[in-house]
């Protein structure tokens, strides 16, 4: 196989300022293994040192399904001063920020304290990283908005980790990944969902994560292809839970957006929900309206990886079945399946939807007024 | 409603088992003795509580013992009232869930024997499908192959969600010996339970698991395109039964992309994904999940690009439509004949 790559690749000088947009999707890394120790107890230190962390996976090091690319990213993404893709400042803004005129960069840090099962381990993992968003990235460049992560298993410690860095302006969102020890839905996770409503917060829904059940309900597959194009269906059955145990009913002002998964599969299972629960309801008396109308009125989409048809314009009638108004453009830079945004969208769209696609509607969603 | 046509081949009925009892005539000595001293009790999955409200349209629930156990019931309500050629029967009876390969292959065997004499003897419209033992591949292909002669069995049914994923090549005997005596594959919603029924754990409800069986159709296809059982078996057909079809078509595109990013990672995989699906795999109609509306149907089977992935079925007795409204608003007249005639015949090689 040949494999073509540019050496740091730096986008070229626009020769006109490109229209600004929202990256709702951007993942920094850590330039060394122990870029979080100023921010973590001596305990949790030797710790790390000692024990390692244990996820619900097996795995010390690396995923179980390896990626397509070192560290899932952009060969060319490598920073020149070294360090994994997607770790240096100066880098991203040159090769990503600056040259795409990106006004909102929602960064969400993955690898972070989530999906471990020692779940103080988890919640002081999540703490440090929130601490080094801040000082690695949100204070250094005013374009950066960043996520809280929390220890996902224990709901308490996750909002008291919320309820910490509520009112900052640094962090514009609540950040959990889809696949957990149970379906999203499911009461352990209620105290996030509480706590982020509270603070005015949206809860975006990462694809990935680790909670120790198979990525098929038929058990495990084999292939990393498998486990990218499944977190699709992961996606949906958290979105499902989540609808079905009365989370939208219970927390209306809560809104949530499902990042890179998809969004090719929404309208689909829009109608799914709504036509079992027409036949079902009784069992769910707690969902008052069909499923559909929490759904459209509480959820966003981010964008990358584009849904890509055959026939380009095919898209557009997802994009109406799902409103013009909840998808949030990103590019999930660094990583490997980065989408250029200069290419998502066929021809045909109009500009009041370009601008909502590109950069309104995250602005709106994320409360940036500037 | 589109108009039906007379002579249709409804792909998806299912005759009800009345009790695990009903089969002690087709086991042995030996089983039926572990059934009776064990005091084994009835095999009912979850994915079909009796009384949910999708286990039967109202109209056509017994007064007493199960839907669609009743022959007369089944003509009645679906071969004599939709003019149907004939319809493939798909039986649901919990065997799966059964961990035991030995007892697992007994049951099977009990319930195709059951299924040839007690439905396909008494009426000439009806065609089988043979449900096979899991546990046990060898097993599984030699139930197979036992009831291969009876040209009325025309398929090999497995449910979506079971041990492994099915494109696994432990399984591939079962997609040889499919391919070789002209049986496609159905894969029928329903879980065995051996795992969670999400990828994302257990949830707390029936409709959580209705709902989910599409993801479970969605990570199937993966599994079978990705590990090549296609490239294999290139004649073998499979049919995805109650699988919702709304889903295709986006799920196709996110396969397809991905796939032309990683496909150094399963180089055998020598055609599109989305050229596989157009060859080699096809849809059951019910239960359609689109909303109603003739624009939306029409935009659905537009992004399919090919007017032979679905074939007609009712799925009785469960409770996919009202009446006779088994074809969407907005279906062309040629689409229902391909969808009700022409697709299933060309499914089938044992229907001619």
């Amino acid at each position: 196989m040949n494999i073509q790559f540019r050496e740091n690749q730096e986008a070229a000088s626009p020769l006109t300022v490109k229209p600004a947009i929202a990256d709702c999707d951007i993942h920094p890394a850590r330039t060394t293994p122990t870029e979080l120790y100023p921010y973590l107890a001596k305990r949790w230190q030797h710790h790390l040192e000692v024990y390692g962390v244990h996820a619900y996976q097996g795995m010390m090091e690396g995923p179980p399904y390896p990626k397509a690319q070192p560290n899932a990213s952009r060969r060319d993404a490598y920073p020149p001063e070294g360090g994994p893709q997607g770790s240096s400042l100066a880098f991203m803004q040159k090769q990503l920020l600056d040259p795409n005129n990106v006004q909102l960069g929602v960064l969400n840090p993955l690898n972070t304290g989530q999906g471990i099962r020692n779940h103080e381990l988890s919640a002081a993992l999540c703490s440090a990283i929130n601490d080094w968003q801040i000082d690695k990235w949100t204070s250094k460049d005013k374009r950066l908005k960043a996520s809280i992560v929390v220890g996902n298993e224990d709901g308490p410690s996750a909002a008291a980790e919320i309820r910490e860095r509520a009112g900052d302006k640094n962090f514009v969102q609540v950040l959990l990944l889809s696949r957990n020890v149970e379906p999203l839905g499911q009461r352990r996770y209620w105290p996030i969902y509480q706590a982020a409503e509270e603070a005015g917060l949206p809860v975006g829904v990462h694809a990935f994560g680790f909670g120790g059940n198979p990525i098929t309900p038929s058990g495990w597959p084999s292939y990393y292809i498998e486990e990218m194009v499944g977190h699709s269906q992961c996606q949906q059955s958290a979105l499902a839970s989540l609808v079905l145990e009365g989370v939208f009913e219970r927390f209306p002002k809560l809104k949530m957006v499902m990042i890179e998964a998809g969004f090719g599969w929404a309208p689909s299972l829009c109608w799914r929900l709504d036509k079992a629960w027409q036949r079902l309801r009784s069992e769910v008396p707690h969902v008052k309206r069909p499923p559909s109308e929490y759904i459209r009125e509480q959820v966003w989409w981010t964008t990358q990886p584009m849904e890509d048809p055959e026939r380009r314009e095919d898209l557009f009638d997802v994009i109406k079945w799902i409103g013009w108004d909840k998808l949030l453009f990103a590019t999930d830079y660094p990583h490997w399946d980065y989408d250029e945004p200069s290419r998502v969208l066929p021809a045909g769209v109009s500009e009041a939807n370009r601008e909502a696609f590109y950069l309104g509607n995250a602005k709106k969603l994320y409360g940036i007024t500037a | 409603m589109a108009s039906l046509i007379a002579g249709g081949i409804d792909c998806d009925v299912h005759p009800a088992v009345p009790h695990l009892t009903s089969l002690l005539p087709y086991l042995n000595d030996y089983w039926r003795d572990q059934v009776t001293t064990r005091g084994m009790v009835d095999l009912i999955s979850q994915s079909y509580p009796q009384n949910s409200p999708i286990t039967a349209r109202p109209d056509w629930r017994p007064e007493s013992g199960k839907p669609g156990e009743s022959l007369a019931d089944m003509q009645r309500h679906v071969l004599d009232a939709f003019k149907l050629e004939c319809a493939i029967c798909n039986p649901l009876y919990g065997v799966q869930m059964v961990f035991s390969e030995d007892m697992q292959a007994a049951f099977c065997r009990a319930l195709n024997d059951w299924l040839a004499k007690e439905w396909l003897d008494r009426d000439v419209r009806l065609r089988g499908s043979i449900v096979i033992p899991t546990q046990s591949i060898e097993k599984a292909v030699a139930e197979i192959e036992r009831c291969a002669p009876d040209k009325r069995f025309v398929q090999v049914l497995m449910l979506v969600m079971g041990d492994t994923p099915l494109g696994k090549r432990a399984l591939w005997p079962i997609y040889e010996a499919a391919e070789r005596l002209e049986l496609p594959v159905g894969i029928h919603a329903g879980s065995a339970y051996h795992n969670p029924p999400t990828a994302v754990g257990w949830g707390s409800y029936h409709i959580e698991d209705y709902v989910g069986q599409a993801q479970a159709f969605q990570t199937q296809l993966t599994s079978l395109i990705v590990e090549g059982v296609f490239a294999k078996y290139p004649r073998l057909k499979m049919v995805m039964l109650e699988s919702g079809v709304s889903w295709i078509s986006p799920y196709l595109w996110r396969l397809h992309k991905f796939w032309r990013g990683v496909r150094m990672e399963t180089p055998w995989v020598d055609r599109a994904p989305l050229e596989i699906v157009r060859s080699n795999i096809r849809f059951s109609l019910q239960p359609f999940d689109a909303p109603p509306e003739p624009e939306t149907l029409i935009r659905l089977f537009d992004h399919m690009q090919s007017d032979e992935l679905v074939l007609f079925s009712t799925d009785y007795p469960h409770w996919q439509f009202d009446g006779q409204d088994a074809l969407p608003e907005g279906l062309s007249p040629d689409l229902v004949r391909k969808i009700m005639i022409d697709n299933p015949h060309a499914t089938y090689p044992r229907l001619k």
